[in-house]
């Protein structure tokens, strides 16, 4: 009979060489289920805010209603919206997605009509008056300018979903979730800190993506830092 | 609408309500994990924030840590803290998540809002001859107070959601049922303790929207940090 082999899988250590090397496939699928639900939960999400936050912004009076259901949908904690969603989405990755969406869908309408709304009035008549159209005053005027609070608002909404979908683990669709989940119910402590410092990790590199983003797409704004400095 | 009435009529059952895994034991427990981590994080986070934002110091950190908390997945705190030895203190790691994630937005708005108080006001206080502390307590903290209430209005909620996702990690509170729900493939159950967390989380973002309303004009948030 051979000896149980005394590495550091065996003696359950939190961080553990061994476990990177063995399971790379295991962390390398989770990441990317991981991946796949934040994007497509935010993308989904801004496809829809954009456009509510612009009729919120045109229709004074939706403001209202909108910002007060997008309140109440960002005080019900994660774990009751997932579960809200089952009879609609079964134990799916619909059902996580769905959730995320709702969650990334307040702080993008929030942001975005907060942009529209800072955008001002002087700016906005000077367009009129070259002879802008609302459509075109929207798309080369407003919107441009709402960006950077637009962006602000992505970039909170994408690093909560990465932290939210975690909670997917409760339908077996949560990405690195699904790891410490597992990892809880067997007391893996390296597969626990090695999930969850995966998750860390994605949420500052989307952050830190999204930030250069932003610097590409409003190049006025470091033109404008520079002159004031 | 029929899983509806299903969850409805689980929530009617009044063998449902009792006992130790009844709702109003999971009740009790949520309501006494937010208000003590709330006690506990309120005690812990503004006199840190209060005196930074008096001397002015440490706002990178102030601000940035509610970026940081937002970043870190409540769940995996939760987990991690269970396999600690931590964990063998029954509510011990739920307590301390609850807390953990409670503490950055009562820090970032007392701070910002201690930052954002008038400097003239400032000024014209250490004019008259104001100490640091009488200037802390009696310009500083009043017209700082929308801003600190706000945070504490979010660290609530926050405190509502945490507590119930410690349910996932053995955790007590109203989220059990839900989690009980799923092991036992009960839709109704997990719909029936969604609802329930649902209407507390609502009537604790209620209560405050109450408070701030009866509240005297001066008190009232003129805009949100975090």
């Amino acid at each position: 009979m051979t000896a149980p082999p005394d590495d550091c899988l065996a003696r359950n250590e939190w961080i553990c060489g061994e476990y990177l090397s063995t399971r790379r496939q295991i962390l390398l699928d989770a990441v990317v289920q991981h991946l796949q639900l934040t994007v497509l939960s935010v993308l989904i999400a801004l496809v829809i805010a954009v456009p509510l936050a612009v009729l919120a912004r045109r229709w004074g009076w939706a403001a209202g209603p909108v910002l007060a259901l997008t309140t109440v949908l960002y005080t019900i904690p994660s774990l009751a919206m997932f579960s809200l969603l089952l009879p609609v989405y079964g134990l799916s990755a619909s059902l996580v997605v769905a959730g995320l969406v709702l969650y990334s869908l307040t702080l993008l309408v929030r942001n975005i009509l907060a942009g529209l709304r800072a955008v001002p009035e002087d700016t906005r008549q000077a367009a009129r008056g070259m002879g802008y159209g609302p459509v075109r005053l929207l798309l080369a005027v407003e919107l441009p300018l709402a960006l950077p609070a637009a962006m602000a608002g992505l970039r909170i909404a994408m690093v909560s979903a990465v932290s939210l979908v975690t909670v997917g683990a409760i339908v077996g669709f949560g990405g690195l979730g699904n790891l410490i989940y597992a990892g809880m119910n067997t007391y893996f402590k390296a597969q626990v800190l090695t999930a969850s410092v995966l998750c860390v990790v994605i949420a500052v590199a989307a952050d830190v993506l999204l930030l250069g983003v932003q610097r590409v797409l409003t190049p006025w704004e470091r033109a404008s830092r520079a002159a004031r400095s | 609408m029929k899983t509806l009435g299903d969850a409805l009529a689980w929530l009617g059952d009044s063998a449902h309500w009792a006992g130790d895994d009844g709702i109003w034991h999971r009740l009790t427990q949520h309501l006494v994990l937010t208000v003590v981590c709330l006690l506990i994080s309120c005690l812990i986070a503004l006199p840190v924030a209060l005196v930074l934002g008096h001397l002015g110091k440490g706002g990178a950190l102030a601000v940035n840590i509610s970026n940081v908390g937002r970043a870190v997945p409540t769940f995996a705190v939760l987990v991690l803290l269970l396999l600690t030895p931590l964990g063998r203190w029954g509510e011990g790691p739920t307590v301390v998540a609850l807390v953990l994630f409670a503490v950055p937005p009562l820090l970032t708005n007392a701070y910002v809002g201690m930052r954002g108080v008038d400097q003239s006001v400032v000024r014209a206080a250490r004019g008259m001859g104001m100490t640091g502390p009488q200037l802390l307590r009696q310009v500083e903290l009043p017209l700082a107070l929308p801003l600190v209430l706000s945070g504490v209005r979010i660290a609530a909620v926050q405190l509502v959601a945490t507590a119930t996702i410690a349910a996932l990690a053995g955790g007590g509170g109203l989220g059990r049922i839900i989690t009980a729900g799923f092991n036992l493939a009960s839709t109704p159950q997990v719909v029936a303790g969604a609802m329930l967390v649902a209407v507390f989380a609502l009537l604790v973002e209620g209560v405050f929207e109450v408070a701030e309303r009866l509240a005297p004009g001066w008190t009232r948030r003129r805009g949100s940090a975090g």
